[in-house]
């Protein structure tokens, strides 16, 4: 058997393989909403300024 | 801080005493629920966005309803013995700190698992656990941090919806096909190397055969299905020659490679079909969070508050009133259906039905109309017609509601097909009549090539890219339509026809003139100081309007609901409210709104509300009445008609008193005489003229909240836009024209190969693709221009 059998299979199969992926995700409905995910990304660092703005806070408190 | 603006909801905190941690509120409300946030360290909040919040309402048994398992039932997605999912639509969702906020909620509530915001439809879904916390004890939470979800009778009956996401499979698979299809494909156009190639040749073309079966009867399926009903009715629409291409490709390059004849066509194939999803997919454009469908559903509560004989009060599902029953509706709520009052003081505002924003006291004994919203606390009803057979809803049995525009309708492309499929046809059997006799083993060829390469892709995809890309930009100027066959019908308009109250009135703005005596500076003091106190709309308006002085502190101030207010400071005493109310009882027979000012037990005067006309109202009739017949349809009495004779061309023609049926009968009365109608209205009153017309724009102040069934939202702000929006639809049509002649071009070259048979798979491959870029790129381009033009 030639190698292009070989590496057609595998090409078709990585192929196969992303577009089986493809139609898990729309299922899953990650293409219904495009816009939320965006924002809700940024939010751990925002998390992460509040505590240090917090601390500035109590200190002029003090 | 020089202006000082809530820290909570940005309102003007200019005149309000409360004070929390260094920053200033409006209200309590906003306090509180700053407080909620601090304590539960979600002060965050304010980081991401300043002053994101909303007031939360006073909702004390607003939600009552929620009570009854059965709605609840309805209402909740998902039901496992812990868990809950609900979906719940909020309106306020607006920035990222709600979203935050939101997501958040199980810092407030640890019975909620795990909330979801869709920013773009404005819902958010959360997963709670019904044992520790209730759906209403939820629904109140969300109301208390400002973010009051909206639950209406539509809600109730749509239940869980369905998500179609069929077009986007049907792309991926196109795409996906078209692409492995090409490199395939790739060998055997650039004949690299003779033996090599003959060696493995079968194996490219069945593996590219296997790639397009999906395309051919998954993706392709709609057009298929299309130009099948197409024929059916005996319509020869764009789909009928598209579909033909499809077929004869496939056939064609199937027994190309099953007889060895030749690589086939199916790189051209499952590119076509992709391009034409594509456009199908661009001109899909929807706005999640804008509903054109609405109709009383989604105005109308879920559930109402039933009292019984002996007094119990039950919540009970709106459809299950009867007559007869007696309801209690609690101040804000709806009253849904037609009824007698019987107990209490009703002041209705019937803004949603009318958009009359101005609300009208009734008496007992007065009769109610569905759709009015009570203002002034709790009234008793006794039921006189059920839901559906209300005066409001009533308007919804009409056919108008049951037929689809879109079905009457012939598009540019569909009427461009017709000749075009003939002439194709024609083209087909001429050519292969000729090869008949010349080289009768050249026909079949030749027939094939020429339904392959005159396949009107890219005229099916010149309207698709125009249309979609202008709904893109009238979006963004904040004209919303409901999809592209809108903007053909508003190309070809002739009439438009105005509503008046709401529509070409504002309903916040309101000019208030003063006649009496002249108030005295502190008179003037006093009567601002009063109305400071007071929450009823006409004294926050007379309240803005009245000049600077400095707060006082009243001895006394008392309101009478739906009568007016009272004050004491000092030795002055003053009444404002009501003719009645200030004793005077002399001229009360003005058409127009106007609150009455005693000063010391002497009348001074009254101070009349006029609506104000929306900025640019004269130019925009003025520039309009050169191309448009024009008519302003009030249900109003005629008050304001010297008003607008004066204000509008002379052409204009104004009628008033008109009832809802009557302005459907109007428009269609018009429409049967040959003209195009354009319906601008707001409320609910005119939906059945929104409906009739060919295109209804519903004018909104704010496009998230209420609007009747329509083709396009227009917000209120832009309405001074409204003929350059439909100047911008005529460009569209001119664009898709200059594009049908653009492919026209593309066409007769094609077939010159085609018809003298000498088309080969690769001169397919090029041509198509690069006809159908040419034309997206052209249309872009062009639309892009035209979307400049309205700024």
């Amino acid at each position: 058997m030639s190698v292009i059998y070989v590496l057609l299979a595998i090409s078709i199969i990585v192929a196969v393989g992303f577009f089986i992926v493809f139609i898990i995700a729309v299922k899953k409905g990650q293409y219904d909403d495009s816009y939320t995910p965006s924002v809700r990304m940024l939010f751990d660092d925002e998390l992460v300024k509040e505590k240090s703005k917090k601390q500035t806070n109590t200190n002029q408190i003090d | 801080m020089k202006h000082k603006s809530c820290f909570h909801c940005g309102l003007d905190a200019e005149s309000s005493p409360i004070l929390f941690d260094n920053k200033s509120f409006c209200c309590n409300g906003c306090k509180t629920v700053y407080e909620i946030f601090s304590v539960n360290d979600l002060s965050c909040y304010y980081d991401l966005q300043s002053a994101p919040g909303a007031t939360p309402k006073e909702i004390e048994g607003k939600y009552d309803f929620l009570n009854n398992a059965k709605i609840c039932n309805k209402l909740i997605e998902f039901d496992d013995d812990k868990t809950q999912i609900v979906s719940l639509y909020i309106p306020h969702i607006h920035c990222s700190s709600c979203i935050w906020i939101l997501e958040n909620l199980n810092k407030l509530q640890p019975s909620v698992s795990s909330s979801t915001v869709n920013f773009g439809k404005k819902s958010v879904r959360i997963t709670y656990n019904s044992k520790t916390i209730s759906l209403k004890s939820l629904v109140k939470l969300l109301s208390s941090i400002g973010y009051e979800p909206y639950i209406s009778l539509e809600s109730f009956e749509s239940g869980k919806t369905k998500i179609d996401r069929s077009l986007i499979y049907k792309l991926g698979i196109a795409g996906f096909a078209f692409g492995n299809v090409m490199f395939l494909s790739f060998p055997e156009y650039f004949q690299v190397d003779g033996f090599w190639l003959e060696l493995y040749k079968p194996v490219f073309r069945w593996l590219m055969f296997a790639f397009s079966l999906p395309v051919v009867f998954y993706s392709a399926q709609g057009y298929f299905v299309s130009a099948f009903k197409g024929l059916r009715s005996k319509l020869l629409n764009i789909d009928i020659p598209i579909a033909l291409g499809i077929v004869v490709l496939f056939i064609r390059s199937t027994a190309e490679i099953v007889f060895d004849l030749g690589t086939g066509f199916f790189d051209s194939l499952t590119g076509l079909i992709f391009f034409l999803l594509l456009g199908k997919f661009f001109q899909q454009k929807t706005y999640a969070f804008l509903s054109f469908e609405r109709d009383y559903k989604s105005y109308f509560p879920i559930g109402i508050t039933r009292i019984s004989p002996d007094g119990q009060e039950t919540s009970v599902q709106v459809y299950d009133i009867k007559k007869g029953d007696r309801l209690l509706i609690r101040n804000e709520e709806l009253i849904p259906v037609d009824g007698i009052l019987i107990k209490g003081n009703a002041r209705i505002d019937y803004s949603f039905v009318t958009g009359e924003s101005e609300a009208v006291s009734k008496q007992s004994g007065d009769k109610l109309f569905a759709g009015g919203k009570q203002l002034d606390g709790i009234i008793e009803v006794d039921v006189l017609k059920s839901v559906e057979q209300s005066y409001l809803t009533q308007l919804w049995s009409n056919d108008v509601f049951n037929t689809s525009k879109e079905d009457a309708f012939t598009s540019l492309t569909n009427q461009i097909s017709k000749h075009f499929t003939i002439t194709l046809l024609l083209i087909a059997f001429i050519a292969t009549s000729f090869w008949l006799f010349t080289d009768s083993s050249k026909a079949l060829n030749v027939f094939t090539a020429v339904l392959i390469i005159a396949c009107p892709c890219a005229i099916a995809l010149s309207a698709p890219f125009t249309f979609g890309n202008l709904l893109r930009i009238l979006g963004k100027k904040k004209f919303y339509l409901k999809n592209a066959n809108v903007i053909e019908q508003l190309a070809k308009i002739n009439t438009i026809i105005f509503d008046k109250t709401g529509t070409i009135t504002a309903n916040k703005e309101t000019t208030i003139s003063y006649d009496g005596l002249v108030l005295s500076n502190n008179e003037e003091a006093l009567l601002k100081n009063t109305l400071r106190g007071s929450n009823h709309p006409l004294s926050r308006a007379l309240y803005n309007v009245l000049n600077k002085h400095d707060i006082i502190t009243l001895d006394d101030y008392q309101e009478h609901l739906g009568k007016g207010i009272e004050a004491k400071y000092q030795s002055e005493h003053i009444k404002v409210g009501s003719a009645v109310f200030v004793g005077q009882t002399l001229d009360t027979t003005t058409l127009n709104t106007a609150v009455h000012v005693s000063a010391n037990k002497q009348y001074k005067g009254k101070f009349t509300f006029y609506n104000a006309y929306r900025k640019g109202l004269s130019n925009l009739f003025n520039t309009l009445k050169k191309e448009y017949d024009l008519v302003i349809l009030s249900g109003d009495n005629a008050g304001e008609k010297d008003n607008l004779t004066k204000l509008l061309p002379t052409k204009t023609k104004l009628l008033f008193n008109q009832k809802p049926e009557d302005k459907l009968e109007y428009i269609k009365y018009h429409q049967s005489e040959g003209a195009n109608v354009l319906m601008v209205g707001d409320g609910l009153n005119d939906a059945g003229a929104l409906a009739q017309s060919n295109v209804g724009i519903a004018i909104s102040e704010n496009v998230n909240v209420f609007s009747p069934a329509c083709d396009a939202i227009l917000d209120a702000l832009k309405f001074n836009q409204l003929y350059k929006y439909i100047k911008a639809c005529k460009g569209a049509i001119k664009i898709i024209k200059w594009s049908f002649i653009l492919s026209f071009l593309y066409n007769v070259v094609g077939l010159y190969f085609a018809v003298t048979g000498q088309l080969e798979p690769v001169i397919a491959a090029i041509l198509m693709p690069l006809s159908s870029i040419s034309i997206v790129v052209f249309t872009t381009i062009a639309t892009n221009y035209l979307g400049q033009k309205l700024e």
